[in-house]
C-alpha cells in the first residue's frame, strides 16, 4: 500500500484506473436506471415514489462514506504529515458535499408525497443538514489562507472533530421520534427489503461509489498537478 | 403512447419522482465537467511551464528514474 503513498505513482495509477472506472461507473447506471426506473415493481406502501429511494439512499450512503475518507485523510495529514492525506481530503470533499446536497434535496422531493412536507427539524435531516454544513466549512477553510498548508491544517482539524456526527446521523433514527423511517438494510440479519427492491438500489450504490472512485481519481490529478505548480512558481520566485 | 404516458406520471408522482431523477444528474453531472475542466486547466498550465523552463525537464527526468530505482 505504501508504494502507492508517493504522490507521482499515485497519479500515474490514478490516471490508469480513470478511463476502466469510468467504464464501470456507466455500465452500473445504464443498468441500475433500468432497474430503478423500468423493471422494478412499485411498493406496497409508498407506491411509484419508491423509485426516489434509488437516487436518495445511495447518495445519503455515499455522503457519509466520502466524509470517512476526508477525515481519514485528513488524520493521515495532521498525525504523519502524509502529503497525500491532504491532496485526498481536499479533492474528496467538494464531492461529499455534492452527495449531501442530493441526499437532502431527493429526501425533499420524497418527503413532501410521503409526509406531506418538504422538510422537518427533526435529528436525521437536521443531523445530514449540518453535515452539510461540516463539507462547506471544510472547502471554505482550505481557501481562507494565503498560505495553502495552514489552511489544511485548519481545515484537517475540523474534518476530524467533525466525525462525531457520523454517528448521529446513523442513529438518529433509532435514538430520537422521527418522520424518517428506520434503516432497512442491517448487517444483523435478513434485510427488511424486497429482494426486486433491494436489487436496484444495490446496483444504483455500486454505480455511485464507482462514480466516486472515478471522480477522485480526477480530482486527485488535478489537486496533485496544482500542488506541482505551487511548489516550481515558489522555485521560480526563488531563483529569480 | 399510453404506456408512455403512464410510465412519465408514475401512479400521480410523476413531478417528485423526475425531479429527484433530475437533481441526481445534474449534481452528478455538473461535479464531473468541474473536476474534469480544473484537471485539464492544471495540467495545461503544468506543461506551460515546462516548456517555458527547458533546463528543468533534464531534471524531471532525473527524478522519474530515481523513483523508479526505488521501486
Amino acid at each position: 500500500m505504501h508504494r502507492f503513498a508517493n504522490p507521482a505513482r499515485f497519479a500515474r495509477l490514478a490516471a490508469a484506473i480513470t478511463p476502466w472506472s469510468a467504464a464501470l461507473t456507466g455500465l452500473l447506471f445504464a443498468v441500475g436506471l433500468t432497474l430503478a426506473l423500468i423493471a422494478s415493481p412499485p411498493d406496497y406502501q409508498q407506491g411509484e415514489t419508491v423509485r426516489i429511494m434509488y437516487v436518495h439512499v445511495p447518495a445519503a450512503w455515499m455522503s457519509m462514506l466520502v466524509y470517512l475518507v476526508v477525515a481519514a485523510g485528513s488524520a493521515s495529514a495532521l498525525v504523519w504529515r502524509h502529503p497525500l492525506g491532504d491532496i485526498v481530503a481536499r479533492a474528496a470533499s467538494p464531492v461529499g458535499a455534492g452527495f449531501t446536497l442530493l441526499a437532502l434535496l431527493t429526501g425533499s422531493l420524497w418527503g413532501k408525497p410521503m409526509w406531506g412536507t418538504w422538510w422537518v427539524w427533526d435529528a436525521r435531516l437536521t443531523s445530514v443538514l449540518v453535515l452539510f454544513f461540516l463539507y462547506l466549512g471544510h472547502i471554505a477553510l482550505l481557501h481562507a489562507f494565503d498560505d495553502a498548508a495552514r489552511g489544511a491544517r485548519a481545515a484537517a482539524i475540523l474534518a476530524v472533530a467533525g466525525i462525531i456526527n457520523l454517528p448521529i446521523i446513523k442513529f438518529s433514527v433509532d435514538w430520537w421520534n422521527t418522520l424518517h423511517q428506520p434503516a432497512s438494510i442491517s448487517r444483523l440479519g435478513w434485510p427488511a427489503i424486497d429482494p426486486a427492491i433491494l436489487r436496484p438500489l444495490l446496483v444504483m450504490a455500486a454505480a455511485y461509489l464507482a462514480y466516486f472512485i472515478t471522480l477522485l481519481m480526477v480530482r486527485v490529478r488535478a489537486e496533485l498537478a496544482v500542488a506541482k505548480l505551487r511548489g516550481l512558481r515558489a522555485a521560480l520566485l526563488a531563483r529569480s | 403512447m399510453d404506456a408512455l404516458n403512464r410510465f412519465i406520471d408514475m401512479g400521480g408522482y410523476g413531478g417528485f419522482i423526475w425531479a429527484a431523477y433530475a437533481a441526481a444528474a445534474l449534481v452528478l453531472i455538473l461535479l464531473w465537467l468541474f473536476s474534469w475542466r480544473s484537471l485539464r486547466r492544471s495540467e495545461g498550465e503544468l506543461a506551460q511551464l515546462d516548456r517555458r523552463l527547458p533546463g528543468r525537464k533534464g531534471g524531471q527526468g532525473r527524478t522519474a528514474e530515481t523513483a523508479r530505482g526505488q521501486a
